[in-house]
């Protein structure tokens, strides 16, 4: 009772600034997050000599030539379709076999499986430099180099593990008794893993498809080794461009914006289950 | 401890309230007399929640002052307002021994060592947790973890008063009257003020001196289990505490005779004239079964709960529950029902009437 | 949970395990094979034992490269998770601005590596970058292809620009997790910020922290796209960490048989470490849900 007049102006007087100082941290943080990319989107709209020539902090010929360079030019535009399909590829690839083994891993214990769910892990832990070689020369061998399904193979290496994780930390979610009950009632496995189970761990396949898609995606070092023009990632495409014909710099900060797109989008229509999303589940 | 005051005290979330409808606790005014234990019982909704918040600090009122020991604290945070609550699950420090859980209130306070030491000493005998002092809070059951939280509530000495939302709602069944009478006896032994929410009739019946029954944003009675037993200031009331509820029959009432649907039920007192929608309404266990007298009734039912049977039948097509003792026949010579007319109360628009005689006293006492 | 023993859940399992061992097994089989054995060209290859290992252990090449890396991830780690936790306690907790933070945060997750690279070798130019040529107006003398120092502070501010976000995601779902009577009962008990960070937040976060660090730990030591297109390795070696130098050695020089035995001791490394780090996850795990 003592110390009630006292300290009620005082928490009161703390609590005002508190929330501009978290408001300050945030637009700092932003600010450093957008202020490169901005500047890749200013470099974007400007013609080659302009960015050589003066150093301006917006356009003051605004132009769109670098991106109807990157549009008509199938060399460049395949690029994002070539990355696109092995990307669809891997994350339908992924998750086909990722379900069933996460399944496993939630529901039964069997001879092996903590081994087997830290070797499956591992594999996200192998640096895909390791890779690089042996993977050039397994597809080469089998005929597979320079397709999309050799480079969708080669992300299931990452991929598939995090998935199994992802998905083995969502299906934990959901009581036993709701299997049970299904097998109860007649339903075959299949029919019950489709059926019922699948609608209710939407939400981590949905996370699951998230991360694959993701780290597909953003991807250079394998999908640049195992291609070579048919299957050329947009990611390869540029830096080769920039090795060859000097630096076109509005080319290629075009061609940057370009790739940010397609991540925006996903994240736009994901921008909901983000935050549960980045805790695997495991929150 | 202190005595609380809530002065014309009212709560909507709507910025701009516009009608009573808009408010989730509608104006109240009344005084928890220090040292007392309270319960606030309603169904979810009901505006429970929103009054504990107020008394707390979490919520501002939107009009109407709350005071402390006439100390108006209707401004001051929660942490100035020198209450301990506890909530619908445990919250304990998971990293902390139940040790320093118990201590952590001290402590920022600024209290020294040895002082510290003793209270939590004490505090641990008090609700039988000495042995576990120095575990860690992660790890231990539900109850243990409520029982911290209720050590950490009361570890303060001049505590103005002790909340408790919901408290018992995941403790298992067998752990929750132990809980309960634990509670009762500390509240006995240093007569905290405590205000205990509950959606649950037993647990405030059996807990609290007063019960506060709260409708749709509205306290609608005070008073002590047996009053609200015997004299529900509302159908709502009757209807809510009891098990089964009061019955409830639409009546028309002269003088000291209720007319049901043309048959007559003698009452104990006189009432005037009365409007709007009028009902009388009896508790199960003051209505009887007869061969002869009363109201024509069929059985429906009749369920045997061990002490007594709970007889459902009807009355002019209207569902009413009689409680016969254990040892009572029940056969088909009884088709009628009666109740003792001093116990039958009138609502008019579901608010109790009080009888002619005693229209100016206050309806909690009447009884 | 508890789980059943069945040893035909091996079944469901074995699409994954055909599948990882197509694309790991062999893999990792011809690493092997090529670690223990030279080659004059013409596919002759004959068995040379430990050698290339002994070889790449006593080579400085190798210890540089893996000292870089180890200064690199322990410097971006302790970079990255206090401030990610310190912006996920800035974090709006409810309304719109939750969706727009979330959406701008995650946007350098989902730029493709090399252009992260590309973002930072075009913003860190002297002559037509932001940073490059405000730096170097205020008379701060900066060049990211001259000096060692210019270099690894571009590649740090670069993965912190890069990756700090996943951090605070996680960091930001742990405190969403947290019930609001805790913080109701810290007011309570009169608890400061830093009491309630300590004794509330903390704890909370653990597990989704442990999460952050082994993925920060995993991925930062495995770092090649950023650095390579922003500085190649360079200038000289300072910027060059494990895998510049193995894609180097393995793809640039074709040194198959050291490139090899760098790849099996790597992988051992990271994998080593990651252990570590999944046993006492896994033991905290236990603990927080006994």
């Amino acid at each position: 009772m003592a110390d009630m007049s006292v300290a009620a102006p005082r928490s009161r007087g703390l609590s005002l600034p508190r929330v501009n100082i978290r408001a300050v941290v945030m637009v700092l943080y932003l600010g450093f997050l957008l202020l490169p990319i901005y500047w890749l989107i200013n470099m974007s709209l400007k013609t080659n000599s302009e960015i050589l020539g003066t150093f301006s902090l917006w356009p003051q010929n605004l132009t769109f030539d670098n991106y109807r360079t990157i549009l008509t030019d199938p060399a460049w535009y395949m690029g994002y379709v070539n990355s696109l399909i092995y990307v669809v590829m891997n994350t339908v690839i992924s998750l086909t076999v990722a379900l069933p083994a996460a399944y496993a891993f939630s529901r039964y214990r069997f001879m092996g499986d903590k081994h087997l769910f830290f070797w499956l892990l591992t594999n996200r832990m192998a640096p895909p430099a390791v890779f690089a070689l042996p993977f050039f020369q397994l597809y080469s061998s089998i005929g597979l180099f320079d397709t999309h399904i050799a480079v969708a193979l080669a992300h299931c290496l990452f991929n598939v593990p995090l998935a199994v994780w992802i998905l083995e930390g969502f299906m934990r979610g959901v009581p036993k008794e709701i299997d049970e009950t299904a097998y109860i009632d007649g339903y075959s496995f299949g029919r019950f893993f489709v059926k019922i189970f699948m609608p209710l761990i939407a939400s981590g396949i949905g996370v699951a498809a998230f991360f694959n898609f993701m780290f597909s995606w953003v991807e250079l070092l394998l999908s640049r080794t195992l291609t070579s023009v048919n299957a050329k990632p947009i990611a390869a495409t540029m830096t080769r461009t920039v090795s060859a014909s000097g630096l076109d710099w509005g080319v290629l900060a075009a061609a940057g914006v370009l790739t940010i797109v397609p991540g925006a989008l996903v994240i736009w229509f994901v921008r909901n289950y983000i935050a549960k999303g980045f805790a695997l589940g495991r929150v | 401890m202190a005595k609380i005051t809530l002065d014309n005290l009212a709560h909507s979330y709507l910025p701009h309230p516009k009608s009573e409808d808009d408010f989730a606790l509608k104006e109240l005014n009344h005084v928890w007399a220090d040292g007392e234990a309270y319960a606030l019982l309603g169904a979810s909704g009901c505006g429970k929640s929103t009054l504990l918040n107020i008394i707390s600090g979490l919520l501002r009122p939107s009009q109407g002052r709350v005071l402390f020991d006439d100390r108006d604290v209707t401004d001051a945070p929660t942490a100035a307002r020198n209450i301990a609550q506890v909530f619908q699950f445990p919250v304990v420090y998971d990293t902390m021994t139940v040790r320093d859980n118990l201590a952590f209130p001290l402590r920022n306070r600024g209290r020294d060592e040895a002082y510290v030491a003793a209270r939590v000493q004490e505090i641990a005998k008090m609700i039988g947790m000495e042995a576990e002092l120095d575990q860690k809070a992660r790890g231990l059951t539900a109850d243990a973890k409520q029982k911290i939280s209720l050590g950490r509530g009361m570890v303060r000495k001049d505590v103005n008063a002790l909340l408790f939302d919901e408290p018992l709602t995941v403790i298992d069944p067998h752990m929750k009257w132990a809980l309960r009478t634990q509670l009762k006896s500390l509240h006995h032994q240093f007569g905290h003020t405590m205000i205990y929410v509950t959606h649950d009739q037993t647990e405030a019946l059996t807990f609290a001196d007063k019960v506060v029954v709260m409708h749709d944003g509205r306290v609608v009675q005070i008073g002590t289990p047996q009053e609200l037993f015997e004299r529900p200031a509302h159908t709502f009331v009757g209807y809510f505490i009891g098990s089964p509820g009061m019955n409830l029959l639409p009546a028309r009432i002269e003088g000291d005779i209720a007319h049901v649907e043309g048959a007559a039920v003698p009452l104990g007192h006189g009432y005037g004239a009365l409007s709007g929608k009028v009902e009388i309404g009896v508790r199960p266990e003051f209505a009887r079964l007869s061969a002869d007298e009363g109201l024509p009734m069929t059985i429906r039912r009749v369920e045997d709960v061990g002490r007594h049977k709970i007889v459902r039948a009807e009355v002019f097509g209207r569902e009413i529950n009689i409680i016969a003792p254990e040892g009572e026949g029940i056969g088909p010579d009884k088709t009628r029902v009666s109740f003792d007319p001093d116990r039958i109360n009138v609502y008019a628009d579901d608010w109790l009437v009080p009888p002619m005689a005693q229209r100016s006293g206050p309806v909690g006492e009447a009884a | 949970m508890d789980k059943s023993v069945n040893n035909k859940a091996w079944f469901l399992v074995l699409p994954v395990l055909f599948l990882v061992a197509f694309s790991a097994v062999i893999p990792l089989m011809t690493v092997v094979n090529y670690s223990v054995q030279d080659t004059f060209g013409n596919n002759q290859f004959f068995w040379v034992g430990l050698e290339w290992f002994e070889e790449m252990l006593q080579s400085d090449r190798m210890w540089n490269a893996l000292g870089r890396q180890a200064i690199f991830s322990a410097v971006i780690l302790a970079i990255e998770v206090p401030l990610g936790i310190l912006v996920a306690l800035c974090m709006p907790k409810r309304g719109v601005w939750v969706s727009v933070c979330l959406v701008l945060m995650a946007l350098p997750l989902l730029i493709p590596w090399n252009v992260v690279g590309t973002i930072w070798q075009i913003f860190g130019r002297e002559d037509i970058g932001l940073l490059g040529y405000t730096l170097n107006m205020l008379g701060i003398s900066y060049n990211y292809t001259q000096s060692s120092i210019s270099a690894w502070i571009t590649v740090v501010v670069m993965d912190v620009w890069h990756w700090t976000s996943l951090v605070a995601l996680l960091a930001y779902a742990g405190l969403q997790s947290i019930p609001d009577a805790y913080y109701q009962a810290a007011k309570i008990d009169q608890a400061n910020r830093w009491k309630v960070f300590r004794y509330i937040e903390l704890p909370k976060m653990q597990g989704v922290l442990m999460i952050a660090i082994l993925l920060r730990f995993m991925d930062s030591f495995m770092i090649y796209t950023e650095p390579f297109v922003v500085t190649g390795g360079g200038p000289g070696n300072a910027t060059t960490f494990l895998s510049i130098d193995l894609v180097k050695m393995a793809l640039g020089q074709f040194d198959l048989g050291p490139a090899a035995a760098f790849s099996l001791m790597y992988f051992l490394v990271v994998m080593l470490i990651s252990w570590v780090f999944y046993t006492v996850m896994t033991n905290l795990d236990k603990r927080g849900g006994a």
